[in-house]
């Protein structure tokens, strides 16, 4: 299963991450089961060296960071990460 | 959406995005060579109403710049966007690890210029500056030009006022930042950053996946563009109707009593009048340039953008979750005096 994390403190940008990324994962066919979590305390978010929110990580592999992705890139992303 | 599909689109869509971007370059050419034109038709022939008039100078110029702000906006911030895509906070957080005072505070304003800003991101930013050793007051040089030196005020200042004023913007935000930079520096008030911040361990964050398309480039342009405008026109809208009202009808030297040179006190006043206004760059510069039309001088009004725009309270909000109540006050305090400052340099230079 996919752990997919929206790092962010809350502002309108990382919101829309979520809400982008959600609808990438939910529009992948074949159904793909994933968690989506959304990690809001800074110790947490800089542990992965992030900078600037909002930030995309899955299974613990950070994927983009300042910037919203295309959603086929995040469904890209997603499948070549639940096929590891 | 499968992989397949997926991996096809890619090849096709940078060449269509080339495309489709030199398209809308070429129609956003031809509207800003119609737009004296277009202005003119509208408000002579259409409304009829008599160039010589107040009524009739107002609107025309209402009419004329509006859509002149809107495109110039456009297009520029497309094209800031784009070339942003280009710079990280990652790689400016390594650009600026282990300068020192003096060139670190220096290069770190600049980059402040040119690194995509977002205050959600001021935190994490001065977390990820101060524990790769960047020294304090070279990330407040950062910080300081960030948010103020920014595009929208940039191309508004550009647009209204030409390129000598914006140029002035700029060096003064940056020499501003330098200095205010050196000086906190000096005042060693490492302990009064909260100490969460040292004991964080920032990761490597070294997996980023960074290649980015023209397209995914031109995606974000577009996005950003859309953001931004989308969020400031109606104050574009504003602004500019009071500037024409004023232009049209307020008479000429009107505003020097106030914002003049004689009164010593009007930098100081502008700065003061800054501060409770959190507003963006936009809805402030028309204003502003009318009022200059009618007598006030250049400095205090510079004054007044930068405090608006860099005295921000929401800022400061978000800042307190890193920065203890003495550092924050002295940020404030530096910044103050180096607006005013500049206020009054200006005032007596031009």
């Amino acid at each position: 299963m996919l752990t997919v994390k929206i790092l962010g403190s809350g502002c309108p940008n990382c919101k829309r991450l979520k809400a982008e990324a959600k609808a990438a994962l939910d529009a992948i066919t074949p159904d793909l089961e994933y968690r989506l979590v959304e990690v809001t305390d800074y110790a947490d978010i800089m542990a992965y060296g992030v900078m600037s929110t909002p930030a995309l990580v899955i299974n613990e592999r950070l994927l983009s960071a300042g910037r919203i992705p295309r959603r086929e890139q995040i469904a890209e992303w997603a499948l070549k990460l639940n096929a590891d | 959406m499968t992989e397949r599909t997926l991996t096809a689109s890619r090849a096709h869509s940078d060449r269509r995005a080339f495309a489709l971007v030199g398209l809308a370059a070429v129609v956003w050419v031809i509207a800003w060579s119609q737009l004296q034109p277009l202005a003119d038709l509208l408000s002579y022939r259409v409304l009829s109403l008599d160039p010589e008039s107040h009524l009739g100078s107002s609107v025309n110029f209402f009419l004329y710049d509006v859509p002149k702000i809107l495109l110039l906006l456009s297009g520029m911030i497309f094209l800031i966007t784009l070339l942003r895509t280009f710079v990280t906070t990652e790689q400016t957080r390594r650009w600026l690890g282990g300068r020192r005072e003096g060139v670190g505070n220096v290069l770190a304003s600049l980059l402040g210029v040119i690194t995509p800003f977002c205050s959600c991101s001021a935190v994490p930013l001065f977390i990820g500056f101060v524990e790769s050793g960047i020294p304090l007051g070279v990330t407040f040089s950062f910080l300081i030009t960030a948010p103020m030196v920014n595009e929208v005020a940039l191309v508004m200042l550009f647009g209204m006022f030409g390129w000598q004023i914006a140029g002035l913007y700029l060096i003064s935000g940056l020499t501003l930042a330098i200095v205010a930079g050196i000086v906190i520096g000096r005042l060693n008030m490492e302990r009064y950053v909260e100490d969460f911040v040292y004991q964080v361990r920032v990761g490597s964050g070294q997996v980023l996946e960074n290649r980015l398309t023209w397209t995914e480039r031109f995606e974000q342009a577009l996005e950003s563009t859309r953001e931004i405008v989308g969020k400031v026109w109606p104050y574009v809208i504003v602004g500019i109707a009071i500037g024409a009202g004023i232009h049209g009808f307020v008479p000429e030297d009107a505003m020097v009593d106030i914002m003049g040179k004689t009164a010593w006190w009007s930098v100081p006043a502008a700065v003061v009048l800054g501060v409770p206004m959190y507003s963006n760059a936009a809805g402030v510069i028309p204003i502003v340039s009318a009022l200059m039309d009618k007598g006030a001088t250049l400095g205090t009004v510079l004054a007044f953008m930068m405090s608006v725009v860099a005295l921000s309270l929401p800022e400061m909000v978000i800042l307190r979750r890193v920065l203890k109540l003495r550092l924050i006050g002295a940020y404030i305090v530096i910044l103050t005096v180096g607006i005013v400052a500049t206020g009054y340099l200006f005032n007596l230079v031009m």
